[in-house]
């Protein structure tokens, strides 16, 4: 159930060429990135900065294999690895969160109950805090436990912080429902389970997909708690990124722009996919039909 | 996987018939809880226990990188860092910087959603120009704005120093370095703040600009009267939003002036860090962590107030 924008008025091409002039303008800093990534590096510290020059594809490739002086020979890097674990715990722990926080949001919609408010504020003060707050603790815990440097544990841990908009978002979504379609459903003899998968998702599968895509680009960046838990088998893309800095060469930019272009190509796709459900994602629900 | 607790629950015509605890936990009445457990089992675990851990650690001189048993010292460390005057400028900074970010995301972020309420050819592809930003790493929009700002090799630099001649060295200065940090922050989260705005806009019923058409007020009324009460909320609310999630601004700041020139740029959240994890002041820190998350409940509290405003108006 796409919901059908109003506009304020209609515009031809005239206002098109308009706002894609502006809207390169901000996205000029991104443009210049990806550039970026095709100089070499005297061309990506030009003096006077080029704007024109021979493209080279030399920095996609060092994102992969490394040239050993040594031996002369390439070999491979782990950033294909670190790309395969940014996916999988982003969509793992997105997932995650979105079916347990489904759950509890259908059960605050639907189950009142006395001290529900509080739960609620409960809820979001976690998401709110400050990461520092926990981070001692986690990492202690996350020590003794063993579970630094595994994927469940990262995963669990980024399920955690995307429950919290993920309960409030979808709770908005099924509190639109009109509830005399599930009570007259239950009438004729449909199961709760039926009720909940045969009536509710069906309804706000737009909801759920804003409430992905809204968690998706919060938890795809995330630095922090991926620089401090994950091992070398569970790197992400960001700590990756971060560790390119340290060289004694300074840093080398065309590398980290290439990486940058490689990693924002899965979240600009999803983003234009679901890009209605984002404009509703963003308004926790309160944008109603 | 987690799907399995519906299973549970969903068939309401046999639970009474199980008995034992299957069947107490099955009962429709803990439907309701059932489904929360999961939830905030999760959440315990990975938010309110450590949370409670470090509520604890506040009270005592604990050091993560000696071997001392930590002793209990009661309030001490409250006391230690709300009479320390370098917590007080780090707050007055982090204000600042926070105060002049959100204040230019919400003139920018405003005046992108005017730019795309309307409809026109190929207005989804302009727009993920305009989202981008957004789904960049914090790592890489630091690197990259640090380049910018370089004198030598920046773009802006560059640009600047064509317009006037003397040269320009953005970071060398208090001011420079923060307009540098707000600068680039308010890039990434405009666009944020836009989708929050565009919401209001295109939720004003179409009828009210026609009825003003009809009584031939002018623009600047029919904004006031009718868009402006429709994203009013919402603009509370990205104002909320951004000031909490900008109260932490972390990693910006750290990439680009990691707190400098001196400690005129070092944030709250900074300062934490530094205390966290280069002076293992552990106890300290979690103390002033905790009154950091006492501003932000606060904050929580005046945003929920915001969400519930915007709900009740909708109705």
């Amino acid at each position: 159930m796409a919901r059908k924008h109003r506009e304020i008025g209609k515009a031809g091409w005239g206002y098109t060429a308009v706002a894609s002039v502006i809207g390169f303008i901000y996205f000029f800093p991104v443009f210049w990135i990806i550039l970026t990534a095709f100089k070499t590096r005297t061309d990506a510290l030009a003096v006077p900065p080029k704007l024109i020059f021979t493209p080279t594809f030399d920095n996609f490739v060092s994102v992969f294999y490394r040239a050993s002086i040594t031996t002369g020979t390439s070999q491979a890097t782990d950033m294909g690895l670190y790309f395969f674990n940014s996916i999988f715990i982003a969509f793992t722990s997105v997932g995650l969160a979105l079916i347990v926080g489904t759950l509890a949001a259908y059960a605050f919609s639907r189950y009142p109950l006395r001290g529900n408010d509080t739960y609620l504020f409960i809820i979001l003060t976690t998401r709110m805090m400050p990461p520092i707050v926990v981070i001692i603790p986690i990492f202690l815990m996350f020590r003794l436990s063993g579970l630094a440097g595994s994927y469940w544990g990262i995963i669990f841990l980024y399920t955690a912080f995307n429950i919290p908009f993920s309960v409030w978002l979808v709770k908005s979504f099924f509190d639109e429902l009109n509830p005399e379609i599930e009570d007259a459903a239950r009438m004729d003899g449909a199961t709760e389970r039926r009720v909940f998968f045969g009536f509710c998702i069906p309804q706000i599968l737009a909801g759920l997909s804003a409430t992905f895509v809204f968690g998706l680009i919060l938890t795809w960046n995330e630095f922090l708690f991926a620089l401090l838990l994950t091992g070398v088998e569970t790197r992400t893309v960001p700590v990756a990124m971060a560790r390119t800095l340290g060289g004694e060469v300074g840093v080398d930019y065309g590398l980290l722009a290439a990486i940058v272009t490689l990693f924002l190509i899965p979240i600009f796709f999803v983003t234009f996919l679901l890009q209605n459900q984002l404009l509703r994602g963003v308004t926790f629900g309160t944008v109603k039909k | 996987m987690a799907v399995l607790p519906t299973e549970k629950h969903t068939s309401p015509a046999t639970p009474h018939t199980r008995g034992g605890f299957g069947g107490w936990l099955l009962d429709p009445k803990r439907r309701g809880a059932l489904l929360v457990t999961p939830a905030i089992a999760i959440l315990f675990v990975m938010n309110i226990f450590p949370l409670m851990w470090s509520f604890g650690l506040s009270f005592f001189n604990y050091k993560a990188s000696s071997q001392r048993v930590p002793r209990f010292q009661g309030l001490e460390n409250y006391q230690d860092v709300l009479t320390d005057d370098k917590v007080w400028e780090r707050f007055q900074t982090t204000a600042i910087i926070v105060g002049s970010s959100v204040i230019l995301q919400l003139i920018v972020g405003f005046l992108l959603a005017l730019l795309f309420a309307k409809a026109f050819p190929m207005r989804r592809i302009v727009l993920m120009l305009v989202l981008t930003p957004m789904m960049l790493s914090f790592v890489s929009v630091g690197v990259f704005f640090k380049l910018f700002y370089e004198p030598t090799f920046g773009v802006v630099s560059y640009v600047l120093n064509k317009i006037s001649s003397e040269p320009f060295v953005m970071l060398g200065s208090p001011e420079g370095a923060i307009a540098g940090i707000v600068i680039a922050d308010a890039w990434m989260w405009s666009p944020f703040v836009m989708l929050l705005v565009l919401a209001g806009l295109v939720s004003v019923p179409k009828y009210l600009y026609e009825a003003a058409e009809i009584d031939r007020a002018s623009k600047w009324r029919t904004f006031r009267t009718i868009t402006f009460p429709y994203i009013k909320s919402l603009l509370l609310l990205a104002v909320l939003f951004r000031t909490i999630e900008t109260f932490k601004l972390f990693d910006i700041v750290y990439i680009i002036t990691e707190g400098g020139p001196g400690s005129s740029t070092e944030t709250i959240a900074v300062y934490l860090y530094r205390t966290a994890f280069q002076f293992f002041k552990t106890s300290q820190s979690s103390a002033l962590a905790y009154i950091v998350l006492f501003i932000v409940i606060v904050l929580t509290n005046l945003y929920l107030y915001a969400v519930n405003r915007r709900a009740a108006e909708v109705d």
